[in-house]
């Protein structure tokens, strides 16, 4: 059983009584634990086929299978549930609740699904990525790295299978992005999640098992690591 | 609970989270730390509206109670009777057998004078014997002077308060009346069973009865009223008494009235003036709501990328509604409970705002039902106003955490909106109509300000488009960027405009009708219209008083003769018969009623032909002429006979014509009109009409009257048009404190804009601070924005309020509308002063503050 299947996926946008395609026939297949990586120049559609992959989007054609539930035919609230009981995110700018502290940033996705004992686990998520002790903290308290890190042990909390992360260190120094980069793959590992990285940065696509590259909205290539030429 | 299932297989996969409702309130609380400030400065627009609902409606509690506790002063005594023509003997007899005590009062309309200071002035004269009031306080100063009034053979009389300041006499003094002089015993505040507001329309002269008849001022024909006020033994069922005596009270056209009936009556005049006053706190409050809404809206956009994120990890779209649904929702919870708070307090300075309209003294305590109501009533709407803008937070697409350009969710049509629009001009049609228990008031309530909210709406659109359209691309820097402050994202062109623009309105409106309805009097008093009517009149008299007219050198404009007459039957029935046919629809007052007839064989220029025509007779047989809506009123037709009682001789006479009458005009207007030739020998008085030139002429005329015809009465136009005018000014000053929380409200909503604004401005100020603009041009492009929207505001507010006030004149008073402009220009005025010291005030930070230090406290 496939995590994630997209058959022939298509993106286009009406404007102007012009139409524009900007994703075009997209197939892919991952299976649980698969690390994954979109890389393409800015424009290139790969944040638009990631939003379609976890359903933040309907497509204009084709379909996507995540967990094997067919996203296309469900209402935004239906992908919502599905969102939040398979799928986790890490954004290029965070996206954590500014009102809210660290901790309750974490505790969201679990007090969405109605679980006991939500404190507890953030807090030991927090822990985990090395912020124990700024639980109390607000998002404009902590550093973009620190954010970041709130931001996986809020992606992990509720035990995902999929893992959507856009740009993770487009934000982030070098210094901190390796950090930041390390410790997603650690908790990937240790969860067993699989995950699907957008990223124009091709050293951190090399880290993961494959890659696929796309431009003007179609698949140019699709191959491991180790055949991407970097730089 | 929703199951979703894979294509291929139907077994479930996924289920809706089953969050704890709890978390909801926990996200509400969490969400508002930051924005508690403001989200409470955007339900400070509704505590006003509640405030001045509150007090109004608690005043309103309270004034209904008191009525009820002091009915009996009310009327002073347990029962009066009262006619204006002598019962018959056996009457008389019976009328002095009623009840335990009884005082006799013999009333009548002349004019009286103080010889110290030479003042003259129409008063009510009433004599009176025995120990009235029997219940309330009779405020008289000194206290003593009642005690002198009731001690029998003193000429000692007690003077309304109005009277003694107008005509420049005080206590001691002498006040002459008819030919006797009597001395002041005592000034009165306050009677019982009459409101402050009734002296100064008519001031009395209270006189011993004993009197009366040497004052020389009691002749026939004379408009006089008697009256007994009766005391019974305690416990004495007095309105299950007068039910035995009714049928003998109206043989006789005595009219009675007891403390029940003046309680209901009261009580329910009051009641209207409290209601229709609340009304217009109403439109405070919602005026309060519209502010509430278009914060609330900023509000929203400010969150939408918190909901984005929510949605994303999961989140219904319904849940994230809910979220800020609860925080609008408490926070208007505590601006109604504020509200509430401050109303029940400013309803205790209500009854000096009312002041001498009140029938009685009114205790203030918290009323709370209105309390509640008031809270209700606030939350509710407060909330539906706020759901507006909130319902877009359902639509919020997640896909916004990955596109921060993304704006495709928003801008759909919601059909929701409409069904929340639909609510809100229900619940304001299902609130006055509650206020005002009609359905077509309510309805023309609502839809008034429908009209009013849509017309000011449709303006700033205008103002939008306009400025856009035409934009004046070549003007200076400072003008081009304030201008386009005008329509760029977030400007607050609609909501200031409708918010301040509702204010003006209700001030120039106030000050329109004002006016309106001075000129409607005035206008009686220009050119060669009399603005002196003489009445009472004697036949004997005639002739004198025209020579002393004459003598004057003022012209004799108009004479006509009264006849007194009662109404016998209508087509042969009588009072009896149609009381009880219920199928009658005849009003009880058509034959309880004295009329004053006059007769003529033509129309006088302030009557037109209705229908039939003018007075007549042919064939021995009696044409009269009927006022139209009087006619209408009794469900007559041409040809229908009315037999009338002329002073003890019946005359039958048949409908022979109708008259549409202007009222406006000061002189005797009839609602019937006999032919010449029938009431030629029954007795009556003549009212004669003169344009006297000034006050001199005036007092001096008056002064003749007094010497040489004590009975003969003068209205002098002048003062009628003084009287009302101080009437007036209490009433208007009753709606202006009521408006007042209408235009603080507007001045609160527009100070929560311009600070809600400031957020969203701030940063862009000082990025023009940051780029070089100096502080004078960020003060002059702020000045000038605000400017525009108070003038543009205040201008529609005043074309709102002339075509309002233009409507009024046609329809309703029925007087050309002649609008004076300085009381306008001077709202106007005002108006765009106090928007643009709000808007600079608010944008001081920006002014006054390093660029860097800003952004770090806002950010």
């Amino acid at each position: 059983m496939s995590i994630l299947r997209v058959e022939n996926l298509s993106k286009t946008y009406q404007s102007r009584g012009r139409s524009l395609t900007v994703l075009d026939n997209v197939s892919f297949t991952l299976q649980p634990g698969d690390t994954f990586a979109i890389v393409g120049p800015s424009g290139s559609g790969k944040t638009t086929l990631l939003g379609l992959c976890a359903g933040l989007d309907r497509a204009s054609s084709g379909s996507v299978y995540l967990n094997e539930i067919q996203l296309d035919n469900l209402s935004e609230d239906q992908r919502a549930a599905v969102r939040n009981q398979y799928v986790g995110f890490i954004f290029q700018n965070f996206q954590l609740l500014p009102t809210l502290t660290a901790l309750e940033n974490v505790m969201v996705p679990l007090e969405l699904r109605g679980e006991k004992g939500a404190a507890r686990t953030a807090q030991e998520l927090l822990e985990r990525v090395g912020l124990g002790q700024r639980g109390h903290h607000y998002p404009t308290q902590l550093s973009g790295g620190e954010q970041q890190r709130v931001s996986l042990a809020r992606a992990f909390a509720n035990r995902p299978k999929l893992l959507f992360a856009d740009e993770p260190t487009g934000n982030l120094d070098t210094d901190t992005s390796a950090t930041v980069v390390d410790l997603l793959f650690e908790l990937n590992r240790e969860a067993g999640t699989t995950l699907v990285l957008v990223t124009h940065d091709l050293e951190l696509a090399s880290r993961t098992q494959r890659v696929i590259r796309i431009k003007g909205g179609t698949v140019i290539s699709d191959s491991r690591p180790e055949q991407v030429t970097v730089g | 609970m929703t199951s979703y299932t894979t294509s291929t297989q139907d077994r479930p996969l996924v289920k809706a989270p089953k969050t704890d409702p709890n978390w909801l309130w926990r996200m509400a609380w969490r969400d508002s730390r930051r924005s508690r400030q403001r989200l409470f400065l955007f339900m400070s627009a509704i505590v006003l509206g509640i405030a001045a609902l509150v007090a109004i409606n608690s005043f309103g509690d309270n004034l209904a109670r008191s009525i009820d506790e002091q009915s009996r002063e009310l009327l002073g005594a347990d029962l009066t009777l009262s006619w204006n023509r002598p019962p018959s003997k056996k009457t008389q007899q019976f009328l002095r057998t009623i009840g335990q005590d009884r005082t006799y009062e013999v009333s009548f309309p002349s004019l009286v004078s103080i010889p110290r200071t030479g003042g003259i002035r129409l008063a009510q004269v009433k004599g009176l014997t025995g120990n009235f009031p029997y219940y309330g306080d009779w405020e008289v100063t000194p206290a003593a002077g009642i005690q002198a009034f009731r001690k029998s053979g003193e000429r000692v009389a007690l003077v309304d308060d109005a009277l003694l300041v107008q005509l420049g006499a005080q206590p001691g003094d002498s006040v002459k009346v008819g030919n006797l002089s009597f001395r002041i015993a005592g000034r009165v505040m306050k009677t019982p069973g009459q409101a402050a507001i009734a002296s100064t329309v008519a001031p009395t002269v209270f006189i011993p009865n004993t009197f009366m008849n040497q004052t020389g001022l009691l002749q026939r024909g004379s408009r006089v009223n008697y009256r007994y006020y009766y005391q019974f033994s305690p416990g004495t069922d007095v309105s299950a008494y007068v039910k035995t005596i009714t049928a003998r009270l109206d043989k006789e056209g005595i009219n009675y009235d007891t403390i029940a009936e003046r309680k209901r009556q009261t009580g329910r005049a009051f009641a209207d003036l409290t209601q229709y006053l609340s009304l217009v706190a109403f439109v405070a409050l919602l005026l309060g709501c519209v502010g509430v809404a278009s914060a609330v809206q900023l509000y929203v956009k400010e969150k939408i990328a918190s909901v984005a994120i929510l949605r994303t990890l999961g989140a219904s779209g319904r849940q994230g509604l809910q979220i800020y649904l609860i925080q609008t929702a408490l926070m208007g919870l505590i601006g109604a409970v504020i509200g509430a708070v401050v109303g029940s307090v400013v309803q205790l300075v209500l009854p000096q705002v009312f002041g001498n309209f009140l029938p009685v003294a009114v205790d203030t305590v918290v009323s709370w039902s209105a309390v509640l109501a008031g809270v209700g009533t606030g939350l509710l709407i407060s909330v539906l106003f706020a759901l507006l803008p909130l319902l877009a937070i359902r639509n919020v697409s997640p896909l916004r955490t990955l596109r921060t350009s993304y704006e495709d969710d928003l801008s759909g049509r919601d059909p929701l909106r409409w069904l929340v629009y639909g609510l809100i001009l229900l619940f304001i049609a299902g609130f006055s109509y509650l206020q005002t228990q009609e359905w077509k008031l309510a309805i023309g309530f609502t839809v008034g300000l429908a009209v009013a909210f849509g017309v000011l709406t449709a303006l700033g659109l205008a103002l939008i488009w306009l400025v856009r359209r035409f934009f004046p691309a070549s003007w200076s820097y400072v003008w081009r960027q304030s201008l386009a402050n005008l329509y760029r994202p977030n400007n607050q062109t609609i909501i200031l405009v409708t918010a301040i623009g509702l204010g003006a309105f209700l001030i120039a409106t106030l000050s329109l009708t004002q006016g309106l309805l001075l000129s409607r009097v005035e206008l009686s008093a220009s050119g060669n219209q009399p603005n002196m009517v003489l009445f009472d009149i004697q036949n004997e008299q005639l002739a004198g008083v025209k020579s002393l007219v004459k003598q004057q050198k003022l012209p004799v404009l108009q004479q006509v003769p009264v006849v007194t007459m009662r109404l016998n039957d209508i087509n042969g029935r009588t009072a009896e018969t149609v009381r009880k046919d219920t199928s009658i629809k005849i009003p009880d007052w058509a034959f309880s009623r004295e009329y004053r007839v006059t007769y003529r064989d033509t129309l006088i220029s302030s009557e037109k032909l209705g229908s039939g025509k003018a007075p007549s007779q042919s064939n021995g047989a009696v044409y009269i002429s009927l006022e139209k809506p009087y006619f209408d009123r009794l469900k007559l037709k041409l040809g229908d006979t009315l037999n009338f009682n002329v002073q003890g001789a019946p005359i039958q006479t048949i409908v022979g014509g109708t008259r549409e009458v202007d009222w406006n005009r000061v002189q005797p207007n009839f609602l019937v009109v006999f032919p010449a030739g029938v009431l030629e020998q029954a007795p009556q008085f003549h009212v004669v009409m003169t344009r006297v030139p000034n006050n001199e002429t005036s007092a001096a005329l008056q002064r003749g009257l007094v010497a040489q015809f004590p009975n003969v009465s003068a209205i002098d136009l002048g003062l009628v048009l003084k009287t009302i005018d101080e009437i007036l000014d209490q009433i208007s000053f009753v709606i202006r404190f009521m408006a007042l929380f209408s235009i603080l409200t507007g001045l609160l909503v527009l100070g929560s804009s311009v600070v809600i604004s400031k957020y969203q401005r701030l940063r862009e100020s000082v990025l023009l601070r940051t780029l070089g603009a100096n502080r004078n041009q960020i003060l002059l492009i702020t000045a000038l924005e605000y400017g525009l929207l108070g003038l543009l505001a205040a201008l529609s507010g005043i074309l709102l309020s002339l075509f309002g006030t233009w409507a009024l004149a046609q329809y309703v008073f029925e007087v050309p509308f002649r609008p004076t402009a300085l009381p306008l220009v001077l709202v106007a005025g005002v108006v765009t002063l106090l928007t643009v010291a709000i808007g600079v005030f608010n944008s001081r930070d920006v002014l006054v503050r390093p660029p860097l230090d800003v952004l770090r406290s806002e950010g």
